[in-house]
């Protein structure tokens, strides 16, 4: 058991990596919180599939910096990820804002339930009509075999 | 389908509908395809929000040792006597010694090249461009990179053009190659000069 614990923790160690330089943090606990959670908001630009928390890459230090200094000023979410969209674009949002270019990409989930729902209607119906169409020889061996059981 | 009776004519786009939508990614993705090889589509390119905007706001020192003047928001401002090039670079930046030859061509050409030297160190600085030309009319230093988060920079080399009202009107991530020079940025500072 203590062997499978210490196992865990060591697969677990990489995330740890990932909280970054502690003489980054904020000292105070509630605003490196929220600094933490702008920054897995926002794209490393460099490393693009990574949030800039997630990532080593020198921008994303910068950029991981900045929002601090800005959480530390007082400045809330909002106002903070304003500030780093006016520099970078919507690119650097890791949730895109809905625009008629993003639509395709937001409307997804809807149209592909939709489908389902749609295959799943269409092949009940199917069914149900099927059912309901018995050849005149299975008819007959139907009675056949309810004679059978009778 | 049961394949005694031919589908009903009302369930016949159900057929076709799939074959359609592949026909549209497929152009799709062509046209996808298309764009890479010729550049004017770039899956992780980030688009500048600077476009039609004049420089941010922003005044740097300049590198001691190199005798260029400092490079401030204000020598971008319009009007200017023809458009202007703003480049960031770095002497560690390989890109950057590709990108050089083209900057220095432009630069005997009369054309207004401004650097910013982003996370250096003065003397590779200096050496670098002893060593290679110096292209830029000005040079700013930023050491902390906070004036090229503000032009949105994510990579050096970076080069930005501004017209003659100092309104930025390209961007272009990554070197100016022989090639670029010629077929995106020549026809660029004829139609804005």
């Amino acid at each position: 058991m203590k062997r499978w614990v210490f196992f865990c923790l060591l697969l677990a160690l990489p995330a740890w990596g990932a909280v970054g330089d502690p003489n980054e943090r904020l000292p105070d606990p509630a605003k490196e919180a929220l600094a933490r959670e702008i920054g897995r908001e926002l794209r490393c630009l460099v490393c693009q599939n990574q949030s800039i928390e997630d990532s080593d890459a020198q921008l994303a230090r910068d950029l991981r910096r900045l929002v601090r200094e800005r959480v530390a000023a007082g400045e809330d979410q909002t106002a903070v990820i304003r500030f780093v969209h006016e520099r970078y674009g919507d690119f650097v949002l890791l949730r895109p804002p809905v625009t008629a270019a993003t639509m395709l990409l937001w409307a997804t989930p809807i149209l592909a339930l939709g489908g389902g729902i749609a295959v799943i209607m269409f092949r009940r119906r199917r069914a149900l009509a099927e059912a309901a169409a018995l050849s005149p020889d299975e008819a007959k061996r139907l009675a056949e075999l309810d004679r059978g059981a009778a | 389908m049961s394949d005694s009776a031919p589908p009903k004519r009302s369930r016949r786009w159900m057929l076709y509908a799939p074959l359609g939508l592949a026909a549209a990614a497929g152009a799709g993705f062509y046209a996808m395809l298309q764009g890479l090889q010729d550049g004017s589509y770039n899956p992780r390119g980030v688009p500048s929000v600077l476009l039609g905007k004049p420089a941010p706001d922003f005044s740097l020192p300049a590198l001691e040792g190199v005798g260029l003047p400092a490079l401030a928001s204000a020598d971008l401002r319009g009007p200017l006597p023809g458009p202007a090039l703003v480049n960031f670079w770095a002497s560690w930046c390989a890109p950057c010694i590709i990108e050089h030859p083209q900057l220095m061509r432009l630069s005997r050409e009369g054309v207004a090249v401004y650097g910013i030297n982003y996370k250096d160190r003065i003397p590779e600085a200096g050496a670098f461009l002893q060593r290679h030309g110096n292209p830029y009319r000005r040079l700013g230093r930023d050491e902390p990179g906070r004036t090229a988060i503000d032009w949105g920079v994510y990579g050096v080399p970076e080069t930005y053009l501004l017209d003659r009202q100092g309104m930025i009107r390209w961007r272009w991530a990554g070197p100016i190659t022989a090639d670029t020079l010629e077929n995106e940025l020549r026809p660029l500072l004829r139609r804005y000069a």
